[in-house]
């Protein structure tokens, strides 16, 4: 029988990179997926006649840049195309358009606030200053701090390095950054309640955390480090929707010889004598291999699809208790035309791109209170974003696609488990909230898709529907990703590795993980290192 | 006393109006005008970046009224343009469009532009620069040729991008999705003749729309009407510049300097220097600068433009190229350059002496952050393909976008 160099478990976007870059090196690879098709949460699927839904994540920033060019992703199929003008609606009715050009910019902050208009350039420099030492970590693995391996000091150094060039005053606020809460941090910059909500909305994405939560100024940070050609902490969505994403690094893999099976969903890893061996997969083949990587979450992978007895004493526990809570929904809708919303510029720049329901400080921090009583917000934060006005390929013409993401929504229902008609309750929230700003919203529906945080795990395989594989908090970041000792892509049995986002340096469609995977695997080969370092705008 | 300058007289001054000005001044919010050939041009309308994606992603339209337009006509028309430039003309059938360019007798080149014929013995010859006196010139010994410059009397449009293709077929450009790259169609449009070539300077899907001045308002408002649900946007000459460098098409003023405007000794460049060498055709009858660069094909250029993929993403702009990482001895310089969004990848053209193309290369690119100067020395290596060549830009019908 076949014996693979490398089995990668789930062709979500992080499976495919590690895949890619494991046969790019001359290893005989098989992905194996569980779906009939692959992109786990970069996917995009016509569930809807002349609609292609991207059922998941939905706008991409983080893809790091040096691995696009070196797997030659435009030339398998992938373009990623900024896009521009995101709507904040608060609950009286204002808003502010996050205009790209400054003067524009500063002329819509000004109608709210002077002041904030001004502070907003201090931000700015300071989110920059914060995003340019993180990034420079994204595509290396981190070091063990207790380790004195020379690799590990020296990464140690580097990361010293750059922490050290901030300066004194600036490393200890970026020391008290990652513990704040987003409404903390925003404190010291704004007085518009606007402004602040604008801004903390992205702290709060993916994650159970408040804006009020300490931790949550890291989130913030986390979504606006990524960029688009240089354009630090712009979003751009992959044309074709970001299944287009996987699809081109299922392709890139392919090219390089690596094969990939769908319906082939992994019952258990195979352990022998302390070691990986391969795979048996739920239609009872088995399938054996060198190595197993898993690019399911640290939850999933450790508890569902591996035996106690097969791991060393504590991992399970620590597996259990990962921090890996659903937060937050999706529902994507089909639409007959664009959608006008009230009090907005009515041009083509402004009425069109993204809207952000972010309502208020306030507002958003009672829609937490529903979740931690575990229902679902009642008046919840929606961040919505058109692709069909940017991309013609993912809608019939003039008519539209939205997609709306929702905090928060919890995994667990108090009063007992979802249920299609619960499902559809949630999804009428959503709507009725955009009415509210876009009067006539509803006629415009032709087809939607409800996806609650049982949806995200039963169709993807993430635990609680986290969108993260965990939450991006200072105890699992960094060296304690997934957990503290194995934040090295190996994990506590031989021959075996974790690719997916549960790895440094975490959520958000970046290949990063699996791309440092394939670094680690590579090493422990003896092969030479074919993984790219990072293309840093700031060098 | 207040002075105002209510009734001074700048219009000499002012660059001129396009047919298309009322449009164009609707859109270029940011009011990013410069000129071209004397027309007001627009940098951009919203945002260089920005129109660059809806010529890769969508589509959009480029004001080329400001080109300039040679009706060429008579019994000696073909003779006298086969003659003048370096690409076989006679082989051309009627409503193809062709790529040419002209040069002087030391075989320089005076301009690139493009021909249509239209019949047997009339030619629309389309350039950048105004080209009166050199035609003149190149029309002496040929008695049954007449010279009409139509720059001023006709519209042109460009419509870039993989929707342009539907955008023209809802506006009801019958059976447009069968015209293949370099065909001219004509159709009826308000009781006159639009006319439709499927050519550009994206490197992507495109058309060039060619009306009379007095029809190009309702040109535009029906192409934009067409194009609502396809992305359309105007560009500017910055977004251009873009797509062409990607496509590896060449510009005055960056690739080349013409020949009749080159103070200089050879500081002009030949087609063989511009890496065209398959635009000259030495089998047909004598052109001009024929026993130059029968000669330069010989001994080969001094110099040759290149595709160069520079490491890093910071963009090559006038950087210098070397033959080593030690800098140790100058060998070109780069003409353009520029990080490519949708190539991913850190693409320049650049002039190198020929003898060291084969070795390696290296460019010093100087960069700015924060005011602070550095330079950088990055590895270039050499592409043979344009860096962005889809292929649904050649096939035919095209597929939806």
């Amino acid at each position: 029988m076949k014996r693979y160099d490398a089995i990668v478990i789930g062709a979500g976007h992080n499976g495919l990179t590690n895949a890619a870059y494991l046969a790019k090196a001359g290893l005989d690879v098989l992905v194996v997926e569980k779906n009939d098709y692959i992109g786990g949460a970069a996917v995009s699927r016509e569930l809807h006649e002349g609609w292609v839904y991207s059922s998941c994540s939905y706008v991409c920033s983080m893809m790091r840049q040096s691995l696009h060019r070196d797997l030659d992703l435009s030339r398998h199929g992938l373009m990623l195309v900024p896009y521009l003008g995101t709507v904040n609606f608060d609950d009286h009715g204002n808003t502010l358009v996050s205009y790209h050009g400054e003067a524009a910019a500063y002329n819509e902050l000004k109608r709210h606030s002077r002041h904030d208009a001004d502070a907003m350039f201090r931000l700015q420099a300071d989110l920059g200053r914060y995003a340019q030492v993180i990034r420079k970590t994204l595509l290396r693995t981190p070091p063990d701090p207790t380790s004195f391996r020379i690799r590990d000091i020296q990464e140690l150094l580097f990361l010293a390095k750059q922490f050290g060039a901030l300066g004194q005053k600036e490393l200890y606020e970026y020391i008290r950054f990652f513990t704040l809460s987003a409404a903390d941090f925003l404190d010291d910059y704004f007085e518009t309640d606007i402004v602040k909500a604008t801004m903390a909305s992205a702290g709060i994405i993916g994650t159970a955390l408040g804006v009020y939560s300490p931790g949550s100024s890291y989130i913030l940070l986390h979504h606006v480090m990524g960029d688009i050609d240089g354009s630090i902490g712009a979003w751009g969505l992959a044309r074709g929707g970001m299944g287009a994403i996987s699809n081109a690094l299922a392709s890139a893999c392919k090219s390089y010889g690596g094969e990939i099976r769908t319906n082939a969903g992994v019952d258990q890893i195979i352990v022998k004598g302390g070691r990986a061996v391969g795979v048996a997969l739920s239609s009872g083949e088995e399938i054996s291999a060198n190595i197993v990587v898993s690019n399911l979450d640290a939850r999933r992978t450790f508890t569902k699809i591996m035996d106690r007895d097969d791991l060393p004493p504590g991992i399970f526990e620590k597996a259990e208790n990962f921090k890996i809570r659903g937060s937050s929904g999706k529902v994507n809708i089909a639409l007959s035309g664009l959608p006008k919303f009230t009090n907005v510029p009515d041009n083509p720049y402004a009425n069109r791109g993204g809207q952000a329901f972010t309502g208020s400080m306030e507002t958003m921090e009672r829609a937490y209170d529903c979740w931690k009583r575990g229902t679902w917000s009642d008046d919840p934060f929606i961040e919505s974003v058109i692709p069909s006005a940017w991309d013609p390929t993912v809608a019939p013409p003039g008519q539209h696609w939205m997609s709306n993401f929702i905090q928060y929504c919890p995994a667990e229902l108090a009063d007992g488990p979802w249920t299609p008609e619960k499902r559809d309750q949630f999804g009428q929230t959503v709507v009725n909230k955009i009415e509210r700003y876009s009067p006539g919203f509803k006629d415009l529906i032709v087809h939607m898709e409800v996806r609650t945080p049982f949806e995200i795990e039963q169709e993807v395989g993430l635990t609680e529907g986290n969108i993260f594989q965990g939450e991006l908090t200072i105890d699992q970041l960094l060296f304690n990703r997934p957990f503290p000792g194995y934040a090295q892509y190996r994990m506590p049995v031989k021959n075996m590795y974790m690719c997916g986002s549960s790895t440094h340096p975490g959520g958000g469609v970046s290949s990063a993980c699996g791309a440092n995977a394939a670094r680690e695997i590579l090493m422990d080969l003896r092969r030479p290192n074919t993984v790219p370092e990072d293309d840093c705008y700031d060098d | 006393m207040i002075v105002t300058m209510t009734n001074a007289d700048f219009s000499t001054e002012k660059p001129r109006p396009s047919h298309f000005q009322p449009r164009l001044d609707e859109r270029n919010i940011h009011d990013a005008w410069s000129s071209w050939n004397g027309y007001k041009l627009a940098e951009y309308y919203f945002e260089a970046e920005y129109e660059y994606f809806c010529i890769r992603n969508t589509c959009g339209t480029y004001d080329i009224c400001p080109m300039q337009k040679y009706l060429i006509s008579g019994p000696d028309a073909e003779k006298m343009l086969n003659r003048m430039v370096t690409r076989d003309v006679t082989k051309m059938r009627n409503n193809r469009v062709s790529y040419v360019l002209w040069c002087t007798d030391e075989g320089r080149l005076i301009d690139d532009g493009t021909i249509f014929r239209l019949a047997d013995d009339s030619f629309l010859l389309t350039c950048g620069s105004p080209s009166t006196a050199w035609l003149k010139k190149s029309s002496l010994g040929f008695d049954n040729v007449t010279i009409n410059d139509r720059s001023d009397e006709l519209a042109a449009l460009s419509l870039q991008g993989p929707t342009s293709c539907a955008v023209l077929k809802r506006m009801g450009l019958k059976g447009i999705e069968q015209a293949k790259p370099f065909t001219i169609h004509h159709f009826d449009f308000f009781g006159d003749s639009l006319m439709v070539s499927r050519t550009g300077f994206t490197g992507g899907l495109g058309y060039e729309l060619w009306i009379k001045a007095e029809l190009a308002l309702e040109l535009w408002d029906a192409v934009y009407e067409a194009g609502a649900d396809y992305g359309i946007h105007p560009f500017g000459e910055q977004a251009t510049n873009m797509a062409r460098l990607e496509a590896g098409f060449i510009m005055p003023g960056y690739e080349f300097n013409e020949a009749l405007k080159t103070v200089h000794f050879e500081h002009d460049q030949t087609p063989f220097e511009l890496n065209l060498d398959w635009m000259v055709d030495f089998k047909k009858p004598h052109f001009n600068g024929r026993a130059a660069l029968l000669e330069e094909s010989r001994r080969g250029p001094r110099y040759t433009l290149t595709k160069l993929d520079i490491e890093g993403n910071k963009p090559a702009e006038g950087a210098f190229i070397y033959d080593s990482q030690d800098c140790s001895r100058h060998i070109g310089y780069v003409t353009s350059g520029m990080w490519s969004p949708v190539v991913k990848a850190n693409i320049a053209l650049a002039m190198i002496e020929t003898p060291y193309l084969k070795g390696e290369l290296w460019a010093e690119i100087n960069y700015e952050k924060e005011l602070r100067h550095y330079s950088k020395i990055a590895r270039c290596s050499v592409k043979e393909e344009p860096f962005w060549a889809p292929d649904y830009a050649k096939v035919t019908p095209p597929r939806d976008y």
